[in-house]
This record gives structure tokens, sequence and C-alpha cells, in this order.
């Protein structure tokens, strides 16, 4: 659909060495640290991390909103359909935004504007990137909204987030996001805050609309139940880093770092009764005590040995597009210390 | 909307005959009576004045006094003023244009200035040219209107001859010509700048803060999301959910159209409602200084019904079907 499509065989997104910081008393630090990946055409990514691990400030680093003044991108590259966008400003950026990656948030019920009809948010992403008429304008977000399951769309149109419950506002946030057939969408969380029956209608429509428009999804979600059901590749972050990296059938069968493994230990399984449901001890490390050397999991790794705390591993290739960053496997151990 | 502003009209029925009793109250435990306006100065027997107080009903119980006050007063009868010696009607009359004029005006500028420099402010929130905005509202704010007039005066009228002393327009000119309404202008700007210099304060720096919490928010964000041109965001996303507290201004502003004034128009001896609330109050002109009394409270009463409705006009939220 976009014109540079044709040209650029390589993957959709490349994320080289991100570096994204906030300022403490004066001071930098890396909320995302050297992260690395790629997405491909159609496919969908998931990004697994807890809280505070910095997959969410990642996805702003991309879509360029990190809030304004503060967190900035101090380093690497993010290069969309082979162009590189790190540097564009906010008028550049409000070219792509919309049309070409578009952004789906956690929280549906403040993400639409109170004061305007749904029609008119939904009709302003139109104007922002087509010339088109008021009246094909609405006709389309008509057809949006019942292509994302609103059976009573022409109402809909006039009425105002506050009518609506929190599904139904995340499928207008999707209608939205969609409107443009961006080639990417990034979903942050997008279930999260609704209810599980809700989640599953909603993660059944991001596939939907994935294969129809054969868009590319960063899904960014702390849930592995979302990242099995929907994920072909899987991100695993652990406090700004990238910790594993993989396919999903790969991650389920065969967990490389531990923090992988405890992450699937936390998940009830069918069939096996468990008296209490695995966790992981701690908390992400807040970015001002973050250790500069070693790996940063080492005081919550049930695996932990001394060499941890002194070895920073790095992201190393185990087997076939399976990467992992523990010193457990050689191919993360800095080369010269390997070689030694 | 109909039936609740209905419903809302009739609710103020009960308020104001609240208003009347302590309206009609004070009027009772202020000093004095009008008496003195109203016998003739040089007959000074005190069977004369005592025969003028029993014909005048002076004399009546109280409640008799506030039945026939009240009965008057909704029968369109707001007495006679004492001072002027004409019926209070004629002349509240021909004070409220003047006082519309001046309010109107400084409602203007109030709302020109404050929606500039509060925009301005909170889209470059924390920078030199919000501190100066903000420096220069704290010193609207800081200031009083009197001191402000006065100084206005001196400098403008007394020193610069820019502005006339006081007065509505020259005298003279006919009215409805060109040279009338420019000398209205003229001599309206002093007063409504002074006027309107406290709400501007307040209204920009209440603006201000709100557009930037209101920066903060989610929407905004998607608005981002996509691809909405900054000035748009701030000139419709932001501003249009950042004028709904505004509304409660609003409210007030009604009211200070008429009667905000009285130490302004004092200053600039400006003829409106103002200067003739301050002359009644001297004068012990209770006719006059009840009826507008009575007046200002239904204003306040009607304010806020305007400002309600309106909140269910910009916030779809609080619609009222």
């Amino acid at each position: 659909m976009s014109e540079h499509t044709k040209e650029n065989k390589g993957p959709l997104l490349e994320v080289k060495n991100l570096e994204t910081a906030f300022p403490i008393d004066g001071e930098y630090y890396n909320a995302v640290d050297d992260v690395s990946f790629t997405v491909d055409r159609g496919k969908i990514v998931g990004v697994v991390g807890e809280s505070g691990c910095g997959k969410s400030v990642m996805s702003l680093s991309i879509m360029h909103l990190l809030p304004k003044g503060i967190g900035k991108i101090k380093g690497g590259q993010i290069l969309l359909d082979g162009k590189d966008i790190t540097n564009y400003n906010d008028k550049e950026m409000n070219k792509i935004r919309g049309k070409d990656i578009s952004m789906i948030f956690q929280e549906p019920m403040t993400a639409l504007n109170p004061v305007f009809t749904i029609g008119f948010q939904l009709e302003e992403v139109l104007f922002n990137h087509f010339k088109i008429s008021k009246k094909e304008a609405r006709q389309k977000s008509i057809s949006l909204l019942r292509s994302v399951g609103i059976s009573r769309s022409e109402d809909v149109v006039e009425e105002y987030p506050h009518q609506l419950s929190g599904g139904m506002r995340q499928r207008v946030m999707i209608a939205m996001a969609i409107a443009c057939q961006p080639q990417l969408l990034i979903a942050d969380e997008p279930t999260t805050a609704l209810d599980v029956t809700v989640q599953a209608q909603i993660l059944d429509l991001l596939k939907e609309v994935q294969s129809i428009n054969d868009m590319a999804i960063v899904l960014i979600t702390h849930d592995l139940g979302v990242v099995a059901e929907m994920c072909d590749d899987v991100i695993v972050m652990y406090a700004g880093e990238i910790v594993e990296k993989t396919s999903v059938e790969e991650l389920f069968e065969n967990p490389k770092h531990p923090y992988t493994e405890k992450l699937i230990d936390s998940i009830p399984k069918m069939g096996v009764k468990q008296d209490r449901l695995g966790s992981i001890p701690g908390i992400v490390p807040s970015l001002k005590n973050m250790p500069r050397v070693g790996c940063k999991f080492a005081d919550r790794c049930p695996r932990a040995m001394p060499e941890c705390t002194t070895i920073t591993p790095l992201l190393g290739e185990v087997k076939d597009g399976h990467e992992v960053s523990c010193i457990l496997y050689d191919e993360s151990r800095p080369k010269e210390r390997a070689n030694a | 909307m109909l039936k609740y502003t209905l419903r809302r009209l009739l609710g103020m029925i009960p308020m104001l005959l609240l208003i009347s009793i302590v309206v009609f109250s004070l009027a009772m435990f202020m000093p004095g009576d009008p008496l003195g306006g109203e016998i003739d100065p040089t007959n000074s027997d005190p069977e004369y004045i005592e025969e003028m107080r029993e014909k005048l009903g002076y004399n009546d119980p109280i409640h008799v006094q506030y039945w026939t006050w009240v009965t008057n007063f909704v029968q369109g009868d707001f007495g006679k003023s004492t001072q002027y010696k004409v019926q209070v009607s004629e002349l509240v009359k021909s004070r409220m244009l003047n006082t519309l004029f001046l309010g109107i005006s400084s409602i203007v500028i109030t709302y020109i200035f404050a929606f500039a420099m509060g925009m301005t402010a909170g889209r470059k929130a924390y920078s030199k040219l919000d501190h100066f905005i903000g420096g220069l509202n704290y010193f609207g704010l800081a200031v009083p209107n009197y001191i402000a007039g006065v100084v206005i005066i001196y400098f403008f009228s007394f020193k610069l001859g820019w502005i006339p002393f006081g007065g509505s327009h020259e005298i003279g000119l006919q009215p409805g010509t060109l040279e009338y309404w420019i000398s209205r202008f003229h001599h309206v700007l002093a007063p409504a700048i002074v006027l309107g210099a406290l709400s501007t304060a307040s209204y920009t720096q209440f603006l201000r803060n709100d557009i930037i919490e209101s920066s903060r928010k989610d929407f905004v964000r998607t608005a981002r999301a996509k691809g909405t041109s900054e000035s748009k965001i701030y000139n419709s996303h932001i501003l249009r959910n950042s004028v709904i507290p505004l509304i409660t201004f609003l409210g007030f502003d009604i009211v200070t159209i008429v009667n905000g004034a009285v130490i302004t128009e004092a200053i600039f001896t400006y003829p409106g409602i103002g200067t003739l609330f301050l002359n009644s109050v001297n004068n012990r002109d209770y006719s006059v200084l009840m009826t507008l009394t009575m007046f200002f409270s239904l204003l306040v009463l009607i304010g806020n019904l305007v400002a309600d409705l309106l909140y269910g006009i910009v916030d779809p939220r609080i619609r009222i079907d």
C-alpha cells in the first residue's frame, strides 16, 4: 500500500542497539539498553517482561511518543521499511504515525478524548493522511467500526466514549489504528485493562485484522498465555535488555534463560495439580540501582553463579534463530573471556 | 433540557423569597430610614413628621411592611427613589445600558487576553514566556483595582491626556452617530481594562494549569499516535477539555457584567449601576438599594443556571436530556 514497500525486501521494522534514557537527578539512565530486533512483514512479534522492564518505553521510542522533554533516544537506530526514522522530527513523524505505524494502548478508558464523538476521532486519522470529503470519511468510519465488530456502527459514530464499554472502546482504538491500513501496529498491552472474556474477543479481532490487512504487529504484554496464542516470535525483556529472542514454539518447548523459565513456571498448567504457582522473588531493580557490570537478573536468579555479577552477558545465538543472554551458555560470554 | 431549565427556574422562586426576607431584614437593620427624603425639609413640626410616617407606612408592623414591598415588587413596582425622585425602574433602566456596555467590553477584553495568554503559557509551560505571563498575571491579581484605576487616570488622563477622566461619553453628541459610539468606546476602555484585569489573571492561570494537566492525558498520546499536528492537538483536543472548568467562572461573569463594577465605576465616575448602588447606600435610598440587591441575587441564580446548562453543552458526559 505504501510507495516504498516494493523497494525494500528487508524486514519491515529494524531496531538496532536502541537506547532510551530518562533523567534522574540530572543524570540520564537507560530504561531501554542496547535493544536490537527485527519485525518481518505480516508477523506478530511478542514482547514479554514484567512491569518496569522497558517494553512500553521501547514501543513509545519507536513511535517517538516519549513524554516530551523527559525521555529521549540516546543511541541506536530505528528503521521502518528501510528508512531511518530515528531522528525524525514531529512533523516528519506525523506523516507516518497513524498511516505506516499505528499504536493502541493499554487503557481504552482514557485513550479516547471524552468530549469528541467516536466518529470525529476516527475520522481525524483519515483527514490527517488522506484528502477525503466529510461524507466519505463518515462512510469509511462506519464501515471501519463494522469491521471491528461494532454492529450498530451508524449510531456509535455519533456517540461519545463514555457511552461505550471498555471492550467497545478498545475496538474503536483498533478501528482507528487500522484506518489507514498501516504496515505495522504496535499494541501496548491491549487487553490488560479488559475483562477476561473481552480479552479473548479483542485478541481474536487483532488476529483477524492482522491477517486481512497483512500487517505486522508488535504485541507488548506481560501475559505469556497471550503470546502463546498470538505470536510468531517472542522477545523476552528484562531491565531494559533483551534476554531471550526466539520463535514462540521454541520458547515454550525449550526456554533457555532462567528468567524465561521462571516466567513460564508462573503460568498455571492444565491437568497438573499445583499448590502454588511459581513466582520470581523481588522486583526489577530501579533505573538508579541497576547493576552496571554483570547480569542484571543475577540477584533474583535461581541459577546465579559468582561469575554472574562480574561478567556482563551478551545476546548469543545458541541455536538457529534462538538467542539468549546468559553466561550459562558459552555463546553469551563476551568473546575475549570465552577465548581465554 | 427545556424541562430541566423550567424545573430550575421554578426552584428559584423559594430561593428568591428567602433572599427577599434577608434583603428586607438587612434594610430594616440599617440605621436611619428614607423618611428624610420624602418629606418637606422646611417643615420640622413633629406632628407633621408623625403624620407623614403614618402615611408612608413606616409605623406599620414589620410583616405588613414586608408584604407591601413584596407584592409591589412582583407587580413591577419597585418604588420611588427618594434621592432622585423618579421611579426606580426608570433609574435602573437609564444606568443599565452603560453598565452592560462596560461589563461586556470588559469581558470581551478578558477573554481575548486570557485565552491568548493562557494557551501560550500552557503550551510553552515552564518557559521564559510562561514565567513572564505568570508574573504579569500575579501583578494583575495583586494590584487592587482602585489603585490601578487611580494610577491609570493619573498617567493616561492627567499626564498624557489619552483618555477621558470620567463619564460615559462626550456631552452634546447625538446618540446613535458614529462619533457617539467612538466616544463611548473611548470612555469605556480604561474602566473595562481595570475591571477585567483581575479576572484576566485568574482565567489565564487557570487555563494554563488545565492545559498543562490535559496535555499529559492519554488521549493526547492517542492523538499524537494518529499523526495529528501539535497545534491541532492543543487548539482542539486539549483546549476543548480545558474550557470545561472555565464555565464555572462564566456564571460569575454574568453577575460581574452588572455589579462587579461598583468600585471601578466610582473611580472613573462612570454613570452605571455600580455608582448608583454606592450612592443609594450613602443616601439611604432604600427602594433603589433593595431593588438592586434583589436584582443582583437573581442574576447570581441565573448565572449559575446558565453555567450549568453550558456544562452540558461542552461536556457530553454531563449532558442534560
